[in-house]
C-alpha cells in the first residue's frame, strides 16, 4: 500500500519534470539543431505548444472545481476571456506606444485616443495586478450569490453557460469598445520585446510550460493538504460536510477563487500566442469544450486536465489540416470512444492500470 | 438521581411541510447524562424532529433550544455542529473516497483552521484523540485503508467515531444499528453505553426495542407529530396506547 502512494508521487510529482524538460527542450532544439532535422522544433510548433499549454492551464483551473470540488462550471471562458481582454488591451497600449497608431477598431469607433480606464492598462505589472484583483472580485460575487443559495447541480451549470453568453453577446457590441466582433489585434509588443521576434515567441512557449508546472505544483499541494480533502469530501456529500460543522460555501468560494486566477492567466498566456482576443472566447461552446479536455484526461486526477487539453487540441490542430472535412466527426468519434470505453478518462484509466500492475 | 441540565429544549414545535403536519405542538426535554431513545412508527416525526434540531429544517412555529439559551432555529447546520452538536444518519454518510484516518481528522476539525487545513496540521491533543477514537471503534489496525472498502457495520462504527472525535455535547443517533447483525448489534449497544457521561446527552432513535432497552434511561413515543408517551422502557412497552399503535403490531 505504501509502495503504491510512493510510486504514485513519484509519477505526479515526476509529471512536472515532464513540462520543465519540454519548457528547456523548445529553445534548445531551435537554436542547436538545424531546421529541418529530426530532433528540431519548428517555430510553428513552438507556439503551438505555447498555445495548448495555456489551454492546459485553463484544464487544470476546471479541474479544481469540478473534479476535486464537484462543481461543474460550463462558463470558465469568462474568466480565461477576461484574462484575455485585459492583456489584449495592454498589448494595444504597449503597441500605441511605440507606433503611435491608433489600433483600427478605435479609428472606425471616431477616437482620438485611448479611453481613459485602458491608460490603467499600460503596465504589465499593473495590468496583471488588476487582472488578478478583478476576476477574484467576479468570482468571489458570482460564488456568494450562487454557493449561499445552495445552487448546485445542473442549475449552476446552466447558470454559468448563461453568463458566458450574455458576455459574449455583450462583447459582440461595438459601442462597449472592445473592438466588437472582430475583437482586439495588432499586437505589437509585449514588455520590452517585440512579438514578430523568434525570442520572444520562444520565450512565451516556455513561459507557458513555466507557468502551467507552477500551476500543477500547487494543485498537487493542495490536493494533498486537508483542504483538498475537504473540498473532495464537499464533492461527494456537500450535506453531510455541514452538519459536520464545515462553512462549504466558504470553502468552495476559495477554490473557485483560486480556479478563476489561473483561468485569467492562462487568458494572459494565449492570447499574445494566438495574437488576437476575440468574444469567441467567452462563447458557450469554449467552455464546454473545456468539460470535454477535462473529461477525456480523467476529471480529478490534475494530470488528467493536462493531458485531455493536449490530446483535444493537439489532434484538433493537426486534424483540421490534415483532414479538413471529417475532423470533426474523428474528434467526435474519439470523444465518444473514451467516454464509453475508458469511463475514468486516459489517465485516469492509465492510473487504475499502472496500480493493478504494481501489486 | 439528581437531576441534570438541560441539553435540548423543545418547546410547543410545529412543523409543517407544504400542508403536511409533519410535527404539532410537540414539547420534551433532554438532559445532559441521560440516554433518550425516541421510537415510533414510520412517519411519527422522529427525524424531522432531529433535522430541526440540526438545522436543517426550520420550525413553523415554536422553539428549538440548546442549553436552553441557544435558538437553534436561527443557526445554519455548521454553526449548530460547531456548538457541540453531533448528528449520525441512518444511512452511513462517511468518505468512501478517504481513508478512516482522513474521516476522523475531518471530523475533528468541525471546519475550523483554514490555514490549518492546507497545511494538514492536527494539534497533538487531536492526535491522540483521533488515536483514541479509533481503537474504541474497532478501527486502529486499518485506519489507512479506503473507507469504502468497511463492512456496513464498519461504517457505522466510523461514523459514530467521527462524531466522537469533536466530543459532542449533544450526540444524535439516527438508527444506528440498521442492517447489523446482533453480533454487531450488542457491540453497538456497549459502545453507545459507553458514550454516556454528565457532560453529554445522547438520542437515539431506533426501531430494535431490544437494543433501545439495553441502552435507553428515558424512552420518549412521537405518533404523528407529537409525543404520545414518555418512561421508563418497561412502563412505555406495557403502555396500551404505545402497543396499540406501534409495539402492537
Amino acid at each position: 500500500m505504501l509502495m503504491k502512494k510512493r510510486l504514485e508521487q513519484k509519477v505526479e510529482f515526476g509529471f512536472v519534470a515532464l513540462i520543465v524538460m519540454l519548457a528547456v527542450y523548445m529553445p534548445v532544439s531551435l537554436y542547436l539543431f538545424p531546421q529541418g532535422s529530426v530532433f528540431s522544433l519548428s517555430l510553428f510548433s513552438i507556439n503551438l505548444i505555447g498555445q495548448i499549454m495555456s489551454f492546459a492551464l485553463l484544464a487544470l483551473a476546471l479541474d479544481l472545481v469540478w473534479g476535486m470540488a464537484g462543481m461543474l462550471s460550463l462558463g470558465h471562458g469568462i474568466f480565461f476571456g477576461i484574462g484575455g481582454y485585459m492583456m489584449g488591451m495592454y498589448l494595444l497600449n504597449v503597441s500605441f506606444a511605440q507606433t503611435h497608431v491608433l489600433p483600427d477598431f478605435m479609428q472606425y469607433m471616431g477616437w482620438t485616443d485611448f479611453p481613459p480606464l485602458w491608460h490603467l492598462l499600460s503596465g504589465f505589472g499593473a495590468t496583471l495586478a488588476l487582472c488578478v484583483l478583478f476576476v477574484t472580485m467576479v468570482a468571489t460575487l458570482f460564488g456568494i450569490v450562487t454557493f449561499k443559495s445552495r445552487i448546485n447541480g445542473v442549475y449552476f451549470s446552466i447558470i454559468t453557460q448563461a453568463l458566458t453568453y450574455a458576455l459574449m453577446l455583450m462583447l459582440f457590441i461595438n459601442d462597449v469598445g472592445l473592438g466588437g466582433n472582430n475583437g482586439l489585434t495588432g499586437f505589437t509588443r509585449i514588455l520590452d520585446f517585440p512579438l514578430s521576434s523568434v525570442s520572444t515567441q520562444v520565450g512565451l512557449a516556455v513561459v507557458a510550460c513555466l507557468v502551467l508546472a507552477a500551476a500543477y505544483l500547487l494543485l498537487r499541494f493542495l490536493a494533498g493538504s486537508g483542504l483538498g480533502r475537504a473540498l473532495v469530501a464537499i464533492r461527494d456529500d456537500e450535506a453531510r460536510m455541514r452538519f459536520l460543522g464545515y462553512k462549504t460555501h466558504v470553502i468552495k468560494l476559495l477554490a473557485w477563487g483560486l480556479s478563476a486566477v489561473l483561468a485569467a492567466l492562462a487568458g494572459m498566456l494565449y492570447v499574445p500566442q494566438v495574437g488576437i482576443v476575440n468574444p469567441t472566447i467567452v462563447s458557450p461552446s469554449l467552455s464546454i469544450e473545456i468539460a470535454v479536455w477535462v473529461a477525456i484526461g480523467g476529471r480529478g486526477t490534475l494530470i488528467g486536465a493536462i493531458v485531455g487539453a493536449i490530446l483535444v487540441n493537439g489532434l484538433k490542430f493537426w486534424l483540421t489540416a490534415a483532414a479538413p472535412s471529417v475532423w470533426p466527426f474523428i474528434l467526435a468519434g474519439v470523444t465518444l470512444l473514451i467516454t464509453i470505453y475508458m469511463g475514468r478518462g486516459l489517465w485516469g484509466e492509465a492510473k487504475g492500470t499502472l496500480t493493478r500492475m504494481v501489486r | 438521581m439528581m437531576k441534570q441540565q438541560t441539553a435540548i429544549y423543545v418547546d410547543g414545535l410545529h412543523v409543517n411541510f407544504s400542508g403536511f403536519a409533519a410535527i404539532t405542538n410537540l414539547t420534551m426535554e433532554i438532559r445532559y447524562g441521560e440516554v433518550r431513545a425516541i421510537i415510533g412508527p414510520n412517519g411519527a416525526g422522529k427525524t424531522t424532529l432531529l433535522d430541526v434540531i440540526t438545522g436543517k429544517t426550520r420550525p413553523t412555529s415554536g422553539q428549538v433550544f440548546l442549553d436552553k439559551t441557544i435558538d437553534l432555529s436561527r443557526h445554519d447546520e455548521a454553526s449548530i455542529s460547531r456548538y457541540g452538536i453531533s448528528r449520525k444518519f441512518q444511512k452511513p454518510s462517511i468518505f468512501d473516497a478517504l481513508s478512516i484516518e482522513q474521516n476522523l481528522e475531518l471530523a475533528i476539525r468541525r471546519g475550523r483552521g483554514y490555514l490549518d487545513m492546507l497545511r494538514s496540521k492536527l494539534s497533538g491533543d487531536q492526535r491522540r484523540r483521533i488515536a483514541e477514537v479509533s481503537v474504541l471503534i474497532g478501527l486502529a489496525e486499518s485506519s489507512s485503508q479506503p473507507a469504502g472498502t468497511l463492512s456496513h457495520g464498519q461504517k457505522q462504527w466510523l461514523e459514530i467515531g467521527m462524531m466522537l472525535v469533536a466530543n459532542p455535547k449533544v450526540l444524535l443517533l439516527d438508527e444506528p444499528v440498521a442492517g447489523m447483525s446482533d453480533h454487531e448489534t450488542q457491540r453497538t449497544a456497549e459502545l453507545i453505553t459507553r458514550l454516556k457521561s454528565p457532560e453529554r446527552a445522547v438520542v437515539v432513535i431506533e426501531h430494535d426495542m431490544d437494543f433501545v432497552g439495553q441502552i435507553a434511561d428515558l424512552v420518549t413515543v412521537l405518533h404523528e407529530g407529537s409525543v404520545l408517551g414518555e418512561g421508563e422502557m418497561n412502563k412505555i412497552r406495557n403502555d396500551p396506547r404505545v402497543i396499540q399503535v406501534y409495539l402492537g403490531r
